[in-house]
């Protein structure tokens, strides 16, 4: 359910509303404040629909959605896309799959299922809320792929294609859950011939009953050790060829011995058995390992994104035309194009390959590649690149390379190769098990040595009862239990561990590195300053402006979206560098540039910018024939939260420091105003990657902080990988750990959160050795038997169970002191 | 006495049959989404009836 919130806060989103502004949605009878048209559009759509029950049971605000783009899903309508997401059925109907971003709760699922069946020609909608994904049964002809898109975005959801990782985590999911079920239904029944035969111990028990029992037992407990267990002894297996045994080797151990020892002594006819054992411990592991794996297979999947940055269809120029009527072009993906094709390219698109301009001009944005924020001009003879943007303009370029030549792919190859160049991070319970298998197999050899002088026929029992008792259950359940617990706390908070080791490598941090724009930034600008100077109310000034920028993808002209839009006489013209101009009841009006707005004016004026030494951002004039009518202070401002954030991180005794691609003025003043010493500005992404190998050199253990496919490579070569929401799908597939929403608080509660788990798994893990110590002198001595072994085995485990459902909780508030 | 060597396998059998129906479940997809069909029945509750106070008390604490 949904918790009270400010009143000044969306009720949509939860985002607060920009001062001055006030609109509302109706629902159920009630009017609520929202913070923008788009949250105001699906409030609207949900409603209109009937299905505002959906606003009682969601579990937490929606995400803001972004502006709806026109036809943006046009191009999945063609068939080459149309088979890359859906398959043919009979009746001219096709099974569409997909994933759906921004699912967070079962009522997100509903709330799909119940605007998309109503569609004409839709048969069967199905959404799993758990796993985000889609699927659908239903007729093209009738309803096109486009306009099922188009209703989910209109939703605030995201379709994307599955990616071939959700496949593999179903199946390893399902796997586990087989081996999980046939250890859980096979121990019970263990359990219970068990209880019988420690009660004929106690009271005495036919002897033909007894070895029914036993030989039952272990029918039971075969595929039980053998199917669910095979795991373990295949982990084990690989440990010991690689030469570094892990804390599948003493599991293995464990389980083969009492399990094999038991075989042997139920053929034999005496001596005691320990199937319960051997198939509790399978179980409890399961559990455990099962446990961890689906907390990590949430996140992923959240985390998984493919709206990456190439475009879903290009347009190729079939014969280059004489003239511009008459051209015949044809619709094929990225992965078709050739080093030579014409490529049409039109304001919104995203460059498919590198090519040069033949001709044309267009505006275009290199951010996602080099974090350089500010819009290049290119024209003809001007290299575009792909992975990036164009703004506005339109052109036709020359491929001159494709897929894996372009530098976008130079750089994912960055990115692979930090990877696979990390060193391995050993964890704390994996060198334990090392020292443990060693002591195990000391103390048993000295036990059988002692005992086949003392009393030969009980050394074998004896021996088998000290490996039982060592048993390390609790010392294996320690760090997946540990995990599992801080994985899910985390989740909760929108903080996303995606990797399985990052966890201590976010205890280990000593160093942080973030990328400024779009990461400590946020990456839509707003409007933070209003002047008017002539005779125009402000309010028609808004209009005006948010006319002039509708549908304009410059990164300045979204700070003007949440304002009702003037409308102009015909589609506003663009001029690349400049701004942009259009026509309102016969008057001409610029927003953008001052001296290019300026221009407009009959008689030249001062154009003059207000006082910006205090103002961070950028002044835009908006103007007419009589002159510049208003200025406008449009800035990026700093994520919620990110001093606070920032300054948490500092007293946990981290040093912190920026490496952007942006230009030095803007970097400089966001490092100034978040107190940070060490910041440098243009890098690109080898640069980046060079400044994180320095500081790993010198001994630092590094967290980077980014969003930007120019942040791929250091993300994957840092110690611990952090995406911030809205990263480039690039960025996410390099990242440990993904944050989401704006906010940049889950900064310092993921990495204070990180230490913590560090803490219980030690805690765990001096319990569990403590633990040995004083049972493995009794076992020895003689004096454990099997129902003592299994009792402080399962007694052992709960304590270490109980010890991490303590980080299910993440805090948020620093305590007085922290190291 | 007797009885037990009978009712025993026979324990066996139902624990097989047991597995086997567990295995069946697994492999289709009835452990896909455990959260979706039990929140599904509320909201498709067709509740015509006026808002509830009490409940929007309730969502707003």
């Amino acid at each position: 359910m949904v918790s009270a919130t400010d009143s000044s806060d969306c009720f949509h989103c939860g985002e607060p509303i920009p001062s001055g502004l006030s609109l509302e949605a109706r629902i159920r009878g009630q009017s609520r404040p929202v913070c923008c048209r788009g949250c105001l559009a699906v409030a609207e759509l949900i409603a209109s629909s009937g299905l505002d029950r959906f606003y009682q049971f969601r579990e937490g605000h929606s995400k803001r959605p972004d502006p709806v783009q026109e036809n943006r899903w046009l191009t999945w309508d063609r068939d080459v896309l149309l088979n890359q997401v859906s398959q043919v059925q009979p009746e001219g109907r096709r099974e569409l799959l997909i994933g759906v971003e921004n699912i967070h709760c079962a009522a997100c699922a509903w709330l799909i299922e119940r605007l998309l069946k109503p569609l004409p020609g839709v048969d069967e909608v199905e959404v799993n809320a758990a796993t985000a994904t889609l699927r659908a049964v239903w007729d093209p002809q009738r309803t096109p792929l486009s306009n099922l898109f188009t209703r989910l975005d209109q939703a605030g959801y995201v379709p994307q294609p599955q990616s071939q990782q959700s496949d593999g985590r179903q199946r390893e999911r399902r796997a586990a859950l087989k081996r999980l079920g046939v250890a859980g239904l096979g121990m019970m029944q263990v359990m219970m011939y068990a209880v019988a035969l420690y009660a004929g111990a106690f009271q005495g028990i036919d002897a033909g009953i007894e070895r029914l029992l036993r030989y039952v037992s272990l029918v039971i407990a075969t595929p039980v050790v053998l199917y669910s267990g095979f795991s373990f002894f295949r982990g084990a297996w690989r440990d010991i060829k690689a030469m570094r045994p892990g804390m599948d080797v003493p599991v293995a151990l464990a389980i083969g011995a009492a399990f094999s020892a038991s075989v042997v002594n139920t053929l034999r006819g005496t001596g005691d058995v320990y199937f319960d054992s051997a198939t509790m411990f399978v179980f409890f592991l399961s559990v455990a390992r099962y446990l961890e794996m689906h907390a990590r297979h949430r996140s992923q999947s959240v985390a998984d994104g493919i709206a990456g940055a190439l475009p879903d269809l290009a347009e190729r120029v079939i014969e280059s035309p004489a003239a511009q009527s008459d051209t015949h072009s044809e619709w094929v993906t990225p992965a078709e194009l050739n080093a030579g094709d014409r490529v049409r390219l039109a304001g919104g698109d995203a460059v498919p390959a590198d090519g040069r301009i033949v001709h044309g001009s267009a505006s275009v944005s290199e951010a996602l590649l080099s974090g350089e924020s500010a819009p290049l001009s290119r024209s003809a003879g001007d290299t575009l690149r792909a992975g990036s943007t164009l703004l506005s303009g339109q052109c036709e370029i020359e491929v001159s390379a494709v897929g894996g030549e372009t530098l976008l792919a130079q750089i994912g190859r960055l990115l692979s190769r930090a990877r696979s160049q990390r060193p391995p991070v050993a964890a704390l319970a994996d060198r334990i098990a090392r020292w443990f298998v060693a002591g195990v197999l000391v103390i048993a050899a000295l036990v059988a040595i002692i005992w086949l002088q003392r009393d030969p026929g009980r050394s074998f029992e004896i021996v088998l009862a000290t490996l039982v008792v060592t048993c390390p259950c609790a010392l294996s359940l320690a760090t997946p239990a540990a995990l599992a617990a801080a994985t899910a706390g985390l989740a909760r908070q929108g903080i996303l561990i995606v990797s399985g080791d990052a966890m201590e490598s976010l205890a280990r941090v000593t160093t942080l590195v973030a990328d400024k724009t779009g990461t400590l930034t946020d990456a839509t600008p707003r409007l933070s300053a209003t002047q008017v100077i002539g005779d125009v109310p402000q309010s028609r000034c808004h209009e005006l402006a948010a006319g002039l920028e509708r549908g304009s993808r410059h990164p300045l002209a979204r700070a003007f979206e949440s304002h009702a839009a003037a409308n102009p006489d015909r589609p506003p013209a663009t001029e690349p560098g400049a701004g942009v101009e259009g026509v309102f009841n016969n008057q001409r009006w610029r927003l953008g540039r001052p001296d290019w707005v300026g221009e407009l004016a009959e008689k030249s004026g001062d154009a003059n910018e207000p006082d910006s030494e205090q103002c961070q951002g950028t002044w835009l004039a908006l103007g007419n024939q009589q002159g510049v009518q208003c200025w406008f202070l449009v800035s990026s401002n700093l994520r919620p939260q990110a001093m606070a954030s920032l300054d948490a991180l500092r007293g946990m005794g981290l040093s912190l420091e920026i490496a952007s691609g942006d230009a030095p003025r803007a970097v400089r003043r966001v490092a100034h105003s978040l107190g940070i010493d060490h910041y440098q500005s243009r890098m690109s992404p080898e640069a980046k990657f060079e400044r994180l190998r320095e500081l790993q050199a010198s001994g630092h253990s590094v967290a980077m902080v980014g969003d930007g496919i120019n942040d791929a490579p250091v993300l994957g070569g840092a110690d611990v990988a952090i995406a911030v929401g809205g990263a480039a799908a690039l960025a996410r597939s390099g990242a440990d750990v993904v944050l989401l929403g704006r906010s940049l608080a889950p900064l310092a509660w993921c990495i204070r959160h990180g230490r913590k788990a560090r803490r219980v798994i030690r805690q765990n893990l001096l319990w569990a050795l403590l633990y040995n110590l004083v049972a493995v002198p009794l076992a020895a001595a003689g004096m454990i038997a099997p129902w003592m072994a299994a009792a402080g085995m399962s007694l052992s485990s709960l304590l270490v169970v109980a010890n991490a459902i303590r980080l299910q909780d993440v805090q948020k508030r620093p305590q007085r002191t922290e190291a | 006495m007797n009885m037990l060597y009978l009712i025993v396998p026979i324990s066996v059998l139902l624990l097989a049959l047991a597995i086997g129906v567990f295995l069946w479940a697994v492999r289709s997809g009835q452990y896909e989404d455990l959260d979706g069909p039990s929140v599904r029945i509320l909201l498709d509750d067709d509740d015509d009836s006026p808002p509830d106070e009490n409940a929007k008390h309730r969502n707003d604490s």
